[in-house]
């Protein structure tokens, strides 16, 4: 990994991508304090959403834009019976409350039953709502994901939730500028959930805290919109206030004929404006890190924040590798993980595989996880869920046939939802087990009370449920993955 | 704090752990509610009790310490990282702080905190080290937090700091979001204050 020093030029300096967008979306900025930034689309759920409403109804004010606001019911959701009521009081009551909600104030909500219904991360791009030069937030920390388009896209507490209701803006102090470049070839069985959770132990969860990220370099521009988004997912684990990548050929591609992408003369407008989405030669950011695409090797993490990881082939730290101000923190991490420093993970046994989370649940993560499993079936004692994104991501996994070889292999195919990325809904991963996952957060009882998580790719988690422990899955692909 | 907020004494409660996460501040299964209130008796619910028994407290985790009282909360580096959820923020004003410390905060916390008139206090980590040692060894030891100055100083006895360690620092706050502590203002106060030149935006801007 290299650093290099922001260079400070004299003279007129050329904008990075994201002022570009900063810029047009100003109100005003307050002298001495944060701007009046302009919000292009706003998502919301039930979880992080009732509290701004009551406050707007408290003030007695109705949503400003509600034609700019776009729900769904994600976090709370049961993955399996859907169509019957949620059986958990306090969830059915917050997602009763969303639709409510809704209804009063003229808001588009894809709740249960509908067929844009999802995690909210994934249904917004893959119906062609998120769209490059946008601004975008929403009550979740994950909105980092839509940045892979271009965007400004960032999450939100519930006060801030309650503001962009009202007025469709937010008080936003401009963040540093850092840009992160992967540079090179991937190994074979690299991915890019591999990239993040490498760049993640090198720079630590909190390396980014204050910036906004862009990652450019020629791995990024390699990979496809899907892969794109599990890196900006996962800048929030950075610390970053947002992730983003400069839209090019494969954006365009991808967002082409969308549900909600423009169309006809539109398409044409936006695409010129879109083109003029990068940052200039001499733009000059207040970070910069480049990393090459050769060191890389699948990634697994062992502690209790995601910057806590190691390639397949390293160990956990001995506890002589570790600054003295931070054993206290590594010790506790590794009591609660049951792990030994200095050891190897792989080889480590799991009791549970979930393959979900908007971080990998899109139908390209469904796909590669079906075309390696293929004809194998999953380690006798594990348990496997497999939780699609979103209701489009279901039906096309069905369409495809994926669902037919997930059965085969032993492994549950559960509706759409953010399912044991979080202890919330009725998917938690029981106290002291261990789950290979690949969602984003390895926090202490994230998954569920005492429950433990080790972070990987879906590629990394399909190999575990084959074999029932943590291992390299460059060691199982034969000439036909 | 209140509203005209401007001054506070008061011991203080240490939480020498570092990037502590919001889902340990509130795990997400105490996030269904659709209100703002109650959070407090959910704070770092899984580190407070064992096998999420409230008549089971973990006797070493420092808010089971009654040694250790008052409103002000001391946190170790990268404190509320991860998840969004203000329920953070409400679940610790809930519990009776006023004040958080840390050398180092993770960005929508801090954003959530200052909405809640909740203060984050950013020090440098030798002072941070300070405040800890000073609590570590007299747990009456008072902190003063002073926004209209934006000091904050170890008021304890004397006799708890070594000879020639400074007693205090300055930290730094936005200018407008000190004026709407102090106040009692908040953002949406002032955005919606602003609805006429968002509208004037929204003309000249087809996006
Ligand atoms: S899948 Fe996980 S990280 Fe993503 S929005 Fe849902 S709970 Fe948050």
């Amino acid at each position: 990994m290299f650093l290099h020093h922001a260079v400070l030029k004299k003279g007129k300096m050329g904008k990075t991508l994201f002022e570009k967008i900063w810029d047009k979306h100003i109100v005003k900025t307050i002298d001495g304090g944060p701007s009046v930034l302009y919000i292009d689309k706003h998502f919301i759920h039930e979880v992080t959403s009732p509290q701004a409403f009551t406050g707007l109804n408290k003030r007695g004010i109705k949503v400003f834009r509600p034609g700019r606001v776009i729900a769904t019911a994600d976090h709370n959701v049961p993955t399996l019976n859907q169509h019957l009521p949620i059986k958990e009081e306090l969830s059915r009551l917050q997602v009763e409350a969303l639709k409510k909600n809704c209804a009063e104030q003229g808001i588009e909500l894809y709740g249960l039953g509908h067929p844009f219904q999802g995690i909210v991360h994934v249904i917004g791009p893959e119906l062609g709502i998120t769209q490059p030069g946008m601004t975008i937030v929403c009550g979740d920390s994950h909105t980092s994901t839509h940045g892979a388009f271009g965007n400004i896209a960032f999450g939100i507490g519930t006060s801030e939730v309650e503001m962009v209701l009202a007025t469709q803006c937010i008080l936003q102090t401009k963040p540093k500028l850092m840009r992160i470049n992967i540079e090179g070839q991937l190994d074979k069985a690299v991915v890019s959930k591999d990239i993040v959770l490498y760049i993640l132990s090198q720079i630590t969860s909190s390396g980014a805290t204050g910036y906004a990220v862009e990652f450019a370099g020629s791995a990024i521009r390699s990979l496809s919109m899907e892969a794109r988004m599990t890196i900006c997912n996962m800048s929030i684990e950075m610390g970053a206030r947002c992730g983003m990548i400069a839209p090019d050929e494969t954006t365009f591609n991808y967002l082409k004929g969308r549900k909600f992408a423009p169309s006809g003369e539109k398409w044409e407008r936006k695409l010129t404006y879109w083109k003029t989405l990068y940052s200039d030669k001499d733009a000059v950011f207040d970070k910069e890190i480049t990393i090459n695409a050769e060191d890389i090797e699948p990634m697994i993490t062992y502690g209790t924040n995601p910057g806590m990881g190691v390639g397949i082939t390293g160990h956990i730290p001995a506890l002589n590798e570790i600054e003295e101000n931070e054993k206290l923190s590594f010790e506790k991490s590794l009591a609660y993980m049951g792990l030994q420093p200095g050891t190897n993970i792989k080889g480590k046994k799991v009791d549970y595989v979930f393959i979900g989370s908007c971080t990998n649940s899109r139908i390209e993560d469904l796909r590669m996880v079906a075309s390696f499993v293929r004809g194998k079936h999953k380690a006798a004692d594990v348990e496997v869920w497999i939780v699609p994104g979103s209701k489009q991501v279901e039906k096309q996994a069905i369409e495809e046939g994926i669902d037919k070889i997930f059965a085969e292999a032993g492994f549950t195919l559960r509706q759409p939802g953010c399912s044991a990325c979080l202890g919330m809904n009725e998917d938690k991963i029981p106290a002291g087990k261990y789950c290979i996952s690949t969602s984003n957060r390895n926090f202490e009882g994230r998954q569920g009370p005492n429950a433990r998580t080790f972070l990987a790719s879906p590629l990394s988690a399909a190999a575990a449920a084959i074999t029932g422990m943590v291992t390299d899955v460059r060691e199982m692909l034969t000439s036909n993955n | 704090m209140s509203k005209g907020f401007q001054k506070i004494i008061s011991t203080a409660v240490p939480l020498n752990i570092e990037n502590v996460d919001t889902d340990q501040i509130i795990p997400a299964r105490f996030l269904k509610a659709t209100s703002r209130d109650g959070f407090g008796k959910n704070l770092f619910r899984d580190w407070r009790y064992e096998n999420d028994d409230e008549t089971k407290p973990k006797k070493d985790f420092i808010l089971n310490n009654p040694a250790y009282k008052g409103r002000i909360l001391i946190a170790a580096k990268n404190f509320g990282c991860g998840s969004s959820r203000e329920h953070a923020a409400w679940a610790i004003k809930d519990a009776g702080f006023d004040v958080v410390v840390s050398s180092f905060f993770a960005d929508i916390f801090k954003n959530n905190s200052l909405n809640n008139f909740l203060l984050p206090v950013t020090v440098s980590e030798s002072f941070l080290q300070k405040i800890f040692t000073a609590l570590e060894k007299d747990p009456q030891t008072k902190i003063e937090v002073n926004l209209r100055e934006q000091t904050i100083r170890l008021s304890g006895s004397p006799e708890t700091l070594s000879p020639g360690e400074g007693l205090g620092e300055a930290f730094g706050i936005s200018a407008y979001k000190k004026t709407c502590l102090l106040n009692g203002y908040d953002d949406i106060d002032y955005l919606l204050s602003s609805k006429e030149d968002i509208i004037k935006y929204e003309a000249e801007n087809t996006l």
